[in-house]
Formats: structure tokens, C-alpha cells, sequence
């Protein structure tokens, strides 16, 4: 299950710096431990993070093995105008998620 | 104030510790003694990881299952309290459930559903989702007649030194709470906030995962979660801890 859960405020003033968080549910195994049986594990994590402003990147982040388990990521952004913010991420295995949300800019 | 005076009050105070834990102006929750960021993580759903459980606690909770057809949501609209009053007494079985044997109790009972196993996933969501629903409450288990041979034996465990380090909880959470383990503060380990997300752990874990811990913490044989002996650990711990505010669920590094 690829849950997420992302903090944006509803609204904002025209030009006021607003801060979103978000967490992604995912394990992060590093691809450096073993199993009893001295068999490597796989490495599986989210390796990229996106937030994209009415189509327009504002935030990326590239995610390596040292990342902790369910990553939160806050970052802030300058409200120009209404419109959805689009988060997506990417990683091993296939992992994608993603999520948007409104904001409306007065 | 006399000295006879002194004297019968430093013996009250000891009967007080012995066995009924700190006094309740002196329990303190382990989040006092966390970092302010970890702190902040607790405090803040939109931050705190355990939100992702209580979700998928959420859903299981709206979703129906097993033959009987039913979903949690069809016939309890909330649980609120119920964290708090867990681990109870239960007439069928004869003896103390705590909230994740109860809610496998209603799964196979009113659900016909199989149960969910201990620590898995689903089980620590759902567990979650319900216990949320009573944070901020008193912890009152049931003291009567019924519970306090469970409670007693619980009592008997925690004084009980064990393990190749022959230590007992008590020696720890009761006399050497507020001092250091290395460089951590020794907690008074009152079971506020389970399931929690422990950052140890990089995921959410019941008490008994937690005492799993420190049973092998002392080099002791750990019990399997949700044995009786654990869930009479939890009603001492639960007793011990009664009148705090349950934080779940809570975060701890």
C-alpha cells in the first residue's frame, strides 16, 4: 500500500512563503544488511522526490540508502497563484506514489 | 515536624513505592524526557509517522470482512475509552484481554474473520486507529475483585529479577528511573502511548514488541507476544500508570 500524507495549506496570500510537509510510507531497506543466511538484501527505497506547482517544478530531492524509513519532507514554496501542487515519488521496484493538492492563492 | 512524624511519612512514602509505582504527581511520561524535535513529531499528525498506521487503521476499520459481512464501522460508530479501560477482564474467556486480543476477539466472533496475527501490520494499524480515539484520556483499568489476581501477577513479574543479568523491571523503572543507561534517561515506563512509532524501530510496535525488548535487554527468555504473562505485565503497567493521559500514538526514539 503506497501511503502518503502530505501537509499544504488551503490558502495562502499572494507571495507568502508556505511551508508543506510531506511523509511517504516506505521501508528504505538499504541493500546493505543480510539475512540470517548471509544472503544480501535487496536494496528497495524511494530514490526521487517531485513537487510540481501548476505544472512547474519547484522541489526536487534525489533519496540515498542513508534516508530513515517513512521520509518526511518539508520544504516551503512562494504562493503566486491558484492552482494544485502535484507530488510524486519514484524508487526501486517500481515504487510510485503520488498526490496532489489544491491551493487557493487571495 | 517530629521526628516520629518524619519517620511515619518516609514509611508511607516507601509503602507507596513499593509495588504501586512512583506516586502520581511524580509519574512522568517518557515524552518529557524526549528531544523537542521528537517531541514536535508527536505532537503534529501531519509529521508524525504513525499517522501512516492510523490511516490504513481507518480504512480496515470502514472495510468489510470476513463472512459474517461486517465492517468495525457498522456497528461501533467510536471506541473512545476503550484503550484506556484495556487490558479488561473477559467473561467468556476467563481471563484478561488486552485491546489487540479484543478486537481479534470481535474479528472472529461478529466478523467471522480470521484473526489478525500479533505485530502484524493490520493489526497494529487497526490497534492504533482505535487506541487514538482515546488520547488524552485517563488510563483506568478495572480494579476489582476479577482482575487483581492478573493485576497481582503482574505485579510479582515486574519485582521479579530475571534473565543471565538477574534483573527485575522495578530495579530499573522504579529505583533507578531519572538516572542513565548509557546516555539515555532511564524512563519510569508507564505504557502511555502503544502502539508507538519508535524511531528505533523505523516502524510502529505494541508493548509487547517493547518488553520483548527489554526481557533480552536482561538476557531473559522473551514470552510470545500476547502470552498471558505479558498481558498481566500490561495490567500492572497499565494499573501502575492509571490517571495519565494516553498520548497514542506517541513517538519515541
Amino acid at each position: 500500500m503506497a501511503r502518503v500524507v502530505v501537509n499544504v495549506p488551503k490558502q495562502a496570500r499572494r507571495g507568502e512563503v508556505i511551508e508543506i510537509r510531506t511523509l511517504a510510507g516506505h521501508d528504505m531497506e538499504t541493500g546493505f544488511r543480510h539475512t540470517q543466511d548471509g544472503e544480501r538484501i535487496a536494496r528497495d527505497i524511494i530514490t526521487r522526490f517531485t513537487c510540481r506547482y501548476n505544472g512547474v517544478e519547484v522541489f526536487r530531492a534525489e533519496l540515498h540508502p542513508a534516508m530513515a524509513a517513512n521520509p518526511l519532507i518539508s520544504f516551503s514554496t512562494v504562493a503566486l497563484e491558484s492552482g494544485t501542487l502535484e507530488f510524486s515519488w519514484t524508487g526501486d521496484r517500481g515504487y510510485a506514489a503520488t498526490h496532489s493538492a489544491a491551493l487557493s492563492v487571495v | 515536624m517530629n521526628l516520629r512524624a518524619s519517620r511515619l511519612l518516609l514509611v508511607l512514602a516507601l509503602a507507596a513505592c513499593a509495588g504501586g509505582g512512583p506516586p502520581s504527581a511524580e509519574r512522568r511520561s517518557g515524552y518529557l524526557d524526549m528531544g523537542r524535535e521528537t517531541q514536535a513529531m508527536q505532537d503534529d499528525d501531519a509529521v508524525n509517522p504513525a499517522t501512516l498506521w492510523v490511516l490504513d487503521g481507518e480504512a480496515l476499520w470502514r472495510r468489510k470482512a470476513g463472512a459474517a459481512g461486517r465492517a468495525c464501522a457498522d456497528c461501533h460508530r467510536d471506541l473512545r475509552g476503550a484503550a484506556a479501560r484495556h487490558p479488561a477482564y473477559d467473561d467468556a474467556a476467563g481471563r484478561l484481554v488486552n485491546l489487540e486480543q479484543r478486537i481479534n476477539q470481535c474479528r472472529t466472533a461478529r466478523q467471522q474473520a480470521p484473526a489478525l496475527a500479533y505485530e502484524s501490520r493490520e493489526l497494529l494499524a487497526l490497534t492504533a486507529y482505535v487506541a487514538r480515539q482515546s488520547r488524552g484520556l485517563p488510563i483506568a483499568v478495572e480494579d476489582s475483585a476479577r482482575t487483581r489476581p492478573f493485576l497481582e501477577a503482574g505485579r510479582a513479574a515486574y519485582a521479579r529479577r530475571q534473565g543471565q543479568l538477574d534483573l527485575a523491571c522495578a530495579q530499573c523503572h522504579d529505583q533507578r528511573a531519572g538516572g542513565r543507561l548509557a546516555g539515555v534517561v532511564i524512563p519510569q515506563g508507564h505504557p502511555t502511548g502503544y502502539p508507538l512509532y519508535r524511531l528505533e524501530w523505523q516502524g510502529l510496535g505494541s508493548l509487547h514488541r517493547r518488553l520483548r525488548n527489554c526481557t533480552i535487554g536482561v538476557r531473559a527468555e522473551p514470552y510470545a507476544p500476547g502470552s498471558p504473562e505479558y498481558v498481566e505485565l500490561e495490567m500492572y503497567l497499565m494499573w501502575r500508570a492509571r490517571g495519565m493521559a494516553l498520548e497514542t500514538p506517541a513517538v519515541r526514539p
